[in-house]
């Protein structure tokens, strides 16, 4: 308890003290969108909210029971205008509420490609989207770069104003993928397959985590999201492909590889599982992701074009593509 | 011949356990000497545990809630005090394996033994009473339901002391908690003190719906209902769609962890979000399972307290109705993020929105109740003035989460967590606490001391703001739920003013506490002026149960009560109490059965035998809970009658009560 009271004196400064409240300071349209819809919301509500609060308060005050002087009216228990106006305030607010509801549903959806307006303002309707293909272990994030043949562990290194096309999955236990400053979340489960769309406006490196209890190594199953502009990604990408980084795995990341990584750490009673260390791997055996969720469905997985369903045995476009999946 | 119980399975190597566990040796050893001392065993035994009277079980029913009330709290101030101290590089005093356990177990204790036990209470004692009856319609029945309750709240604390309690938070989602990843036996903890506990959820809303439906005393038409029922009412009816799917949804998890089977898991065709679907199936149906008899509570206390008819009453019994509908289609909120299109998203968004129609609407009904009214501040007018506006705040947040747009980013976050009991505590708990104080002297004949209930609302309320406003901000600030240590020097501050929080919460706790020992001291000493003499304790009760003798003689009501209208009791008042005209009769009541617990005891068995894989035991709970069904069906022995003599003795010293300050002036 001592340690507690020590904070005290010093709780208002820290309060005060520069901090970044991740959903109300996003780093891309996404995220500016839950905002939006957050604040908006919240706007709304409080005309209804603000007024009931002092109405309960100037009423329950004003016909006290000490308060002879107010008017005493025990039967009155009803009247139609004032019905009228009971339900007819909350529809009308939630009706309007409801079509912005439908509107940003849509317009946010995490499974569709940002929006062609979205994009246009991010000044990126011609950028190429990135496609990562996301991973979550226990208790580690694993991101695949397939057009790049790279992957990293814990660190997702994008371009800015580039659409991240990112596909989602689990490997042990279902968890959610989320980055509270660029926005929406979505869960990873095992065996299937899950699609965000997201941006990031400026270079920055943002906070990642897990959002959903995984195990007793949830807490310390963080990523940071490192943005940075495009030419900068490029040599980043090249420079992982050379193996030359001090987080460098020298193992190229196939099946055995994997398996190392993927294998959960020793959980003691005691402690909390340490975080895993940030890893790159200049090699990625090709389609390892489809791999993964194949494993949980009798070896099928969705073709690359994400268009029809194919055995991963069958698939023969890739150095280890005749591999049985399920021994993995 | 243990199955999988062995002697490492008892923690005496964690020092916190083995400091509650004297705890609880010391005070349950005290109990039982006292008990044994003051010679009081048969007593217990012949008058409350094998009780079927509907207002005993109601007593123990609260009884059970608030002892479980304080072992959720104490788990409680351990999560808050846990992440004022695990902050950059310290990992506090509970490492993962001890703090998931305590979060789950919160969870589980808040939901299912303390707000479901309260509620259960507050329908077993008030119920019967408001309709007119001398007991629910399955008296038997109504024992075993409260025995399979307590069966639950036994499993579950006997895990911490034997093994382990789940680690996978209330709802036990797969796959975490399926056998791969969770081989101990904290789920199956979890799973079986849920569906026993379950089971007697489903029995008691078997009990109610058919008692409110088929017991009403003559002449009490459906629109004469006073509104605390009309929301047990719907309450039972949700219990009756929903607890099966909590049941089916739990025996597919048992199924996959005892047979191997893959309803849940991640391989073999399993599907957690099956799992999900299913579990809030019921979940959410069970919140407003939880919240409307809390506006049932605050409908009732509103007009008592206001001196006033309820406003809107027809009104207040349609929104609970829509409430009822609207929240059975609303599950899917809780996953938003699972992937889902964003039709199925948006459809489920705004049916959640729309429930803040009808449940703005009650909120402007207590508001006008009160208007032109004489509103007297006593204990449980407090807390719903304090509801009103904490639940209209949880309200607005509510409204926030439904929006897909916004719940991608709140959801799982401490947001979340600080809207959710924004609503339990400001709504259920306010709402049950102030039911409490109001039906107190109803039930015992005494009263609580008001001034105790008025700091305790103090301290809840205040405490409440501290402990989850911060939990609001860390929420928006990118917090996630149910992590054991961070680094984000962001949240820290917070996180103090959190704990403080919890610590004012817990002066309140000690301010009930202190109600009730003080009631007690009031009762043992026949203190004069805390007794309710007159049976209408507020001096402005409106509905029948004012109208009899405190505490209620165990048949309720003499003579049937003869049904007008609404507030039957407050036109009494008015008009006057209506000659009997019937001469008193003998009263048929049920016998009281030694085969509840009896029951009980051998659901024990075969719960905590299949938690440890004892096979034999298990078998012979099974066997020995059938054999007590089939005795006690084959019993014929049920009833007696209460003699006329009785009765009329009674109603002369109810006479000379009643008359006795109008003689004294």
């Amino acid at each position: 308890m001592k340690r507690l009271w020590r904070f005290f004196p010093a709780l208002p400064a820290l309060m005060l003290s520069g901090c970044t409240v991740d959903l109300l300071q996003p780093g891309g349209p996404i995220g500016e969108g839950n905002r939006d819809m957050m604040v908006l919301e919240f706007a709304v509500m409080m005309c209804v909210v603000v007024p009931t609060c002092i109405a309960t308060l100037v009423i329950a005050w004003k016909y006290r029971a000490a308060n002879t002087k107010a008017e005493y009216k025990p039967k009155w228990a009803h009247s139609n205008v004032l019905e009228v106006f009971i339900w007819g305030i909350p529809v009308l607010i939630i009706a309007v509420l409801s079509c912005i509801n439908f509107w940003s549903t849509h317009y946010y959806d995490p499974y569709k490609p940002l929006a062609q307006d979205m994009l246009k303002r991010e000044h990126a309707e011609n950028t190429k989207p990135l496609e990562v293909q996301v991973v979550s272990l226990d208790w580690k994030w694993l991101f695949i770069y397939p057009e790049q043949g790279i992957a990293t562990i814990n660190e997702l290194d994008v371009p800015t104003k580039t659409p991240l096309d990112l596909h989602i999955t689990s490997d042990s236990v279902m968890t959610s993928f989320f980055i509270p400053q660029l926005g929406s979340q979505i869960y990873s489960m095992a065996g299937m397959e899950t699609r965000l769309h997201l941006l990031a406006r400026k270079p920055g490196s943002y906070r990642g985590e897990a959002a959903q209890y995984s195990g007793p190594g949830f807490s310390g199953m963080k990523f940071r999201a490192i943005a940075m502009p495009q030419e900068q990604f490029a040599s980043w990408v090249e420079n992982v492909r050379t193996g030359t980084s001090q987080f460098a795995e020298k193992d190229a990341l196939d099946e055995k590889t994997y398996r190392r990584y993927a294998t959960p750490p020793a959980v003691s009673n005691e402690v909390a599982p340490a975080p895993a260390p940030v890893t790159y791997f200049s090699n990625v055996q090709s389609a390892l992701f489809q791999h993964i969720i194949a494993k949980y469905n009798n070896g099928m997985a969705r073709d690359a074009n994400g268009n029809g369903v194919m055995h991963m045995d069958m698939q023969n476009n890739g150095a280890n593509g005749t591999s049985s999946a399920t021994g993995m | 011949m243990l199955g999988k119980l062995t002697l490492s399975a008892i923690p005496y190597d964690v020092p916190i356990l083995v400091g509650t566990f004297i705890g609880v040796a010391v005070i349950g050893l005290a109990v039982l000497a006292a008990i044994t001392y003051f010679r009081k065993w048969g007593y217990l035994w012949r008058e409350w545990l094998t009780t079927v009277d509907h207002k005993k079980l109601g007593v123990m029913y609260i009884v059970l809630a608030i002892v479980m009330l304080l072992r959720g709290f104490a788990d409680a101030v351990m999560m808050r005090t846990q992440l004022a101290l695990s902050y950059q590089g310290n990992p506090g005093y509970l490492p993962p394996h001890h703090y998931d356990q305590v979060f789950s177990a919160h969870g589980t204790i808040m939901i299912f033994f303390m707000a479901m036990a309260f509620m259960t209470g507050l329908f077993n004692f008030v119920v019967p009473l408001q309709v007119g009856a001398r007991d629910v319609a399955f008296p038997f029945l109504n024992s075993v339901s409260f025995y399979m309750t307590l069966v639950g709240a036994v499993l579950i604390n006997i895990s911490l002391f034997i093994g382990e309690f789940s680690n996978v938070g209330w709802l036990g989602y797969p796959p975490v908690s399926e056998l791969q990843f969770n081989p101990g036996v904290g789920v199956d903890y979890y799973i079986w003190a849920v569906q026993i506990s379950g089971i007697g959820t489903l029995l008691t809303g078997v009990n109610f719906f058919t008692t409110i439906v088929k017991m009403r005393a003559p002449g009490m038409k459906w629109m004469h209902l006073p509104v605390f029922t009309w929301t047990a009412f719907f309450t039972n009816i949700m219990i009756l769609t929903t607890f099966p799917i909590l049941t089916a949804t739990i025996s597919m998890l048992s199924l996959d962890r005892y047979l191997g089977m893959h309803f849940f898991t991640n391989d073999g065709g399993g599907n957690v979000m099956l799992y999900l679907n299913l579990i809030w199936a019921w979940g959410h149906p069970e919140v407003y399972i939880l919240i409307l008899p809390a506006f049932g509570v605050f409908s009732e206390i509103a007009a008592t307290f206001s001196g006033k008819s309820l406003f809107g009453y027809k009104t207040m019994v349609y929104a609970s109705g829509a409430i009822t509908v609207l929240g059975s289609i609303v599950w899917v909120h809780h996953f938003f993020t699972m992937g889902a299109g964003a039709d199925v998203n948006t459809f489920f968004g705004i049916m959640t929105m729309f429930i803040a129609v009808p449940t703005g609407v009650k909120i402007f009904n207590w508001l006008f109740t009160m208007y032109k009214g004489r509103v007297r501040f006593e204990g449980p007018m407090n807390w719903i003035v304090g509801f009103m506006i904490t639940f209209s705040i949880g309200g607005m947040t509510g409204v926030m989460l439904a929006m897909p747009a916004a719940d991608w980013v709140l959801h799982n976050s401490l947001f979340l967590v600080a809207h959710f009991h924004n609503v339990i505590i400001g709504g259920v708990f306010f709402g049950y606490i102030a039911g409490m104080n109001y039906w107190f002297p109803k039930v015992f004949g005494y009263k609580l001391r008001d001034s105790w209930g008025k700091w305790a609302f103090r301290f809840w309320f205040v405490g409440f703001y501290l402990s989850f406003i911060p939990l609001y901000i860390v929420g928006i600030e990118g917090m996630t739920r149910r992590l054991n240590h961070y680094d984000n020097p962001n949240w820290h501050p917070w996180l103090l003013v959190a704990c403080v929080g919890v610590f004012v919460l817990t002066l309140g706790v000690i301010c009930q506490v202190g109600q009730l020992v003080f009631a007690i001291v009031d009762a043992v000493n026949k203190k004069h002026d805390a007794q309710d003499l007159t049976g209408d304790n507020w001096g402005s009760g409106r509905t029948l149960e004012w109208s009899i003798p405190s505490p209620v003689p165990h048949y309720n009501f003499a003579r049937l009560p003869v049904i007008r209208g609404l507030d039957t009791f407050e036109t009494e008042k008015e008009l006057g109490r209506p000659e009997p005209v019937s001469e008193l009769q003998p009263i048929h009541m049920p016998k009281y059965s030694s085969l509840g617990p009896i029951l009980g005891f051998f659901t024990f068995l075969l719960g905590f035998a299949m938690v440890w894989h004892i096979w034999w035991l298990a078998i012979v709970g099974l066997v020995g809970a059938f054999i007590a069904v089939v005795v006690r069906s084959a019993d014929l022995d049920i009833d007696y009658y209460v003699p006329v003599e009785e009765i009329r003795a009674d109603e002369e010293a109810f006479a000379k009560r009643l008359n006795a300050p109008q003689a004294a002036e």
